[in-house]
C-alpha cells in the first residue's frame, strides 16, 4: 500500500516499471555512441591536448610562463584549485549529506554528481602539484617522509600540508563510496551483457556481486556510514581550504568567517556545475521521467539560498572589516570594491548574489534554457570570488613600489582549459560507459505493487500506514 | 557432465510479496538458502532472521586505529624525531594536529569497513558469481530454497511457493564445473561457448 501525497509531485513519472528503468539505464551503456557524443569526445579531447601543450611548455619551463608578478604570486592556480574543489563539493553533499537527511530524490542525480565530484576533484588536485614548479619533487615534499639531508619532516602546523590529507582523504573516501553504488549496477549490466567481452569486463567491475540478501544488508550499512563519514568530511575540506588563506596574516584573508563562507560557496557552485551537467544529460540521455522539474526546481533553491548564504557572507565581512578599526583590513577591502579590480567585485556580487535571487519566481526555476544560463553565470561568480579574495588581496602589499597589476598569460588561460578539457573527457567517457543513474536507489524508491505501477511516492512513514498494509517487520 | 537438481527457485515481482512469502515460509519450518533482490528490500533480512550487520563496529575500530595513527604520527615527528619552534609553539601542539588526525580517522574508517566489506563478502574482481536467475538483479526477486536441506517433498515446496506468491517456480542446478566457481573455466566457457544466459534476449 502506498500513501499517495497531494503536495509532492512522485519521484519517478511517466508510470514507470522496474524493467522500464533498468532498460532506460543501460541502453546508452549497450548502445553504439551517438554522434553528438562523438561530437563532445573530440571537443573535449582537443581542449585536452591543445591545454595540455601550454601546460607542459610550463612544466618545462617553469611558473614564470604564468602572468605571476612580485606581489600577485599566487593567481590563476590556486583560483582554479578552489574553484575546481568547490565544484566538487555538491556531489558528496548530494551522496551523503541528502542521504542522512533521507532525501530520497536525491537518488537518480546522485551517481553523476558523484562522477563530478571525483573528477573536478582530480582537476582540482592538478593546480597544487603543478604549481610547485618542480612537482615531480614536489610530490614528495608534501608527503610526511624524513628528507635526504637529514630527518627534516612536513610541517604538521601548517595548513598547506592539512590540504594536503584533506584532498587525498576526500578523493579517496569520494571514490570508495562512489565505486561501492556502482557494484550493483555493474552486476545489472552483467547480468545484461549478452557478449563474452561486457560480461568479462561488467563482471569483474561488479567484483561477482549477486543482489543476495545478506549482502545487501551489509551493504546498506556500508552506504550509510559512508555517508556519515563523509558529511563532515566535505565540511572538513573546504574549511581546510579556507585555512590556506584564513590563517595567514594578509589583510583580506586573516577572517574568521572563511571556513562557513567557503564551505556556502562550494555547495553553491557544485550545484550549479550540477544542474549545468545534468539539464543536458537529462536532455540527451531522455532521462526526463528521472531527473524530473522537481529535481531541478530542489536544485535551483539549493542553489537560491547558498547564493544568499554567500552574500550574507560578503555583507559580513566588509562590515567586519570596518569595525575592526584596522586600516589595512579596511583598505583591502575598500580596494576590492573600488580599486584597479573593482570589475572583478562587481561580476561577482552581480554573478553570485543578485543572479541566485530570480529562482523565487516559479516560472524562471521551472524555464529550463534560463537554469541553465544562470548555472553558468553562477559558476563564472563563484571564480571570480576566488580571483576576488587571492589576487586582489596580494596586488596591494605593503610596499607600494612593487605594486603591479596582474595580467593573466595565455598560458595561464591554456592551463586552465586544460583542466576543462581533462574534465570533460572524464565525464563523457563516464556518461558513455557507466550507468548514470543509480538504478538500484531508484528502484528502491519506486513502489511498484500488484503489478499495479503507482505513478506516486511514499512520503510518509510506515508506522502511518494501516495496520493492514503494513510491512511485518516482527518473525 | 553430471547435473544435480537441488535447488528450487521462486521468482516474485513485488517486494512485499517477497517479504510476507519469507516470513510465511519460515513459519512453516522452510529453509530458505538465500534471496536475491535488485534493490535492498527493507525488513527481508529481519524475516529472513540475519543478525545485525557488523559493519558499523569494523568502521569504529578502523576509525580508532587511524586517530591513534595520526596522533602518534604527528606526535613523534614533531615533539621527538626533530623537534622544530615553528611560530613560538609548543612542540606537541595539539589543536594544529586536529585536522590531520580527523582526516586519518575517517580515512582508515571507510578504508577499513569497505574492505571489511569486500573481503567478508568475498567480492573480488575475479569473483564467478553463483547466479539462479538474471533477472535478479532487473526486476525480480529470486528465492532459493536448497531440495537438500529440507524435509519436505520438491512438489509439496513448489505448491508452498505458488501459494505464497511466487510467480514462477523453476528448478536450478549447477554443475560440478559451475559449482567449483573456477575464474579460468568461467573466462574459457565465455569464450568458447559465448554468453548462454542473460537478462536480456540472447540472439540467433
Amino acid at each position: 500500500m502506498q500513501i499517495v501525497s497531494k503536495v509532492r509531485e512522485p519521484l519517478v513519472t511517466g508510470g514507470k516499471t522496474y524493467k522500464d528503468i533498468t532498460e532506460d539505464v543501460c541502453r546508452p551503456v549497450e548502445a553504439n555512441p551517438s554522434k553528438g557524443w562523438f561530437g563532445g569526445m573530440a571537443l573535449s579531447l582537443f581542449l585536452l591536448l591543445a591545454g595540455g601543450y601550454y601546460l607542459g611548455d610550463m612544466l618545462w619551463n617553469g611558473i614564470g610562463r604564468w602572468g605571476l608578478n612580485k606581489t600577485v604570486q599566487w593567481a590563476w592556480d590556486i583560483t582554479n584549485f578552489v574553484w575546481w574543489v568547490g565544484i566538487g563539493h555538491a556531489g558528496t553533499l548530494i551522496s551523503a549529506v541528502l542521504l542522512l537527511f533521507r532525501q530520497k530524490w536525491r537518488t537518480s542525480i546522485n551517481r553523476a554528481a558523484e562522477a563530478m565530484t571525483i573528477f573536478a576533484v582530480i582537476c582540482a588536485a592538478i593546480w597544487p602539484v603543478v604549481h610547485m614548479g618542480r612537482p615531480w619533487i614536489g610530490g614528495i615534499w608534501a608527503l610526511p617522509l624524513p628528507n635526504t639531508y637529514g630527518s627534516l619532516w612536513v610541517n604538521f602546523n601548517s595548513p598547506l600540508l592539512w590540504d594536503v590529507f584533506a584532498i587525498s582523504t576526500y578523493f579517496s573516501v569520494s571514490l570508495v563510496f562512489w565505486f561501492i553504488g556502482l557494484v550493483p549496477d555493474f552486476a545489472t549490466i552483467r547480468d545484461r551483457a549478452i557478449k563474452p567481452i561486457p560480461r568479462l569486463i561488467y563482471g569483474a567491475l561488479s567484483m561477482g556481486f549477486n543482489g543476495s540478501a545478506k549482502t545487501w544488508m551489509h551493504y546498506e550499512a556500508v552506504s550509510l556510514i559512508l555517508a556519515g563519514l563523509s558529511t563532515p568530511l566535505v565540511l572538513s575540506v573546504h574549511t581546510i581550504v579556507s585555512m590556506d588563506f584564513a590563517t595567514s596574516v594578509i589583510p583580506g584573508w586573516h577572517t574568521t568567517i572563511f571556513p562557513p563562507y567557503f564551505v556556502a560557496g562550494a555547495i553553491f557552485s557544485g550545484f550549479a556545475m550540477v544542474l549545468t551537467l545534468m539539464l543536458v544529460t537529462r536532455k540527451l540521455y531522455k532521462l526526463e521521467d528521472y531527473i524530473t522539474m522537481e529535481h531541478i526546481e530542489m536544485m535551483s533553491l539549493v542553489v537560491t539560498i547558498t547564493g544568499s548564504v554567500v552574500g550574507i557572507a560578503y555583507i559580513t565581512e566588509f562590515v567586519i572589516a570596518w569595525y575592526s578599526g584596522v586600516e589595512y583590513e579596511q583598505y583591502a577591502f575598500v580596494n576590492r570594491m573600488t580599486g584597479q579590480y573593482w570589475w572583478a567585485y562587481w561580476s561577482m556580487m552581480a554573478c553570485n548574489v543578485i543572479s541566485p535571487q530570480v529562482f523565487y519566481v516559479k516560472k524562471l526555476r521551472t524555464n529550463i534554457p534560463f537554469i541553465f544560463f544562470i548555472s553558468i553565470v553562477v559558476n563564472i561568480g563563484m571564480w571570480f570570488e576566488r580571483f576576488v579574495i587571492i589576487v586582489t588581496s596580494l596586488h596591494r602589499d605593503y610596499l607600494p613600489s612593487s605594486w603591479l597589476y596582474f595580467n593573466p598569460t595565455i598560458t595561464d588561460v591554456m592551463c586552465y582549459v586544460f583542466t576543462f578539457g581533462l574534465f570533460f573527457t572524464l565525464f563523457l567517457a563516464f556518461a558513455k560507459y557507466f550507468p548514470v543513474v543509480n538504478m538500484a536507489e531508484v528502484k528502491s524508491v519506486l513502489k511498484d505493487s500488484d503489478s499495479k505501477v503507482y505513478k506516486s511516492r511514499r512520503t510518509i512513514s510506515n508506522e502511518v500506514v494501516p495496520e493492514a498494509d503494513r510491512v511485518p517487520v516482527d518473525l | 557432465m553430471e547435473k544435480n537438481t537441488n535447488y528450487l527457485v521462486g521468482v516474485f515481482g513485488d517486494q512485499d510479496i517477497l517479504v510476507k512469502a519469507v516470513k510465511a515460509l519460515r513459519k512453516k519450518g522452510v529453509k530458505i538458502y538465500e534471496v536475491f533482490t535488485p534493490y535492498p528490500v527493507h525488513f527481508l533480512e529481519d524475516a529472513l532472521g540475519y543478525k545485525r550487520s557488523w559493519m558499523p563496529r569494523a568502521a569504529f575500530g578502523f576509525g580508532a586505529l587511524g586517530t591513534t595513527c595520526a596522533i602518534l604520527l604527528q606526535s613523534w615527528i614533531m615533539g621527538f624525531e626533530w623537534p622544530m619552534i615553528i611560530g613560538g609553539k609548543g612542540f606537541i601542539a595539539i589543536p594544529d594536529f586536529v585536522p590531520i588526525t580527523f582526516e586519518l580517522t575517517v580515512l582508515f574508517s571507510a578504508f577499513g569497513m569497505a574492505g571489511s566489506f569486500f573481503v567478508s563478502q568475498d567480492l573480488k574482481p575475479h569473483k564467478v558469481p553463483q547466479i539462479f536467475d538474471r533477472r535478479q538483479s532487473d526486476d525480480k526477486h529470486i528465492m532459493a530454497i536448497d531440495l537438500a536441506k529440507n524435509s519436505l517433498s520438491e512438489d509439496e515446496l513448489k505448491a508452498l511457493l505458488q501459494e505464497v506468491g511466487a510467480e514462477e517456480v523453476n528448478n536450478k542446478s549447477f554443475t560440478e564445473r559451475e559449482k567449483k566457481a573456477s575464474f579460468f573455466d568461467y573466462v574459457s566457457d565465455l569464450f568458447t561457448k559465448g554468453v548462454t544466459d542473460s537478462a536480456r534476449e540472447l540472439k540467433g
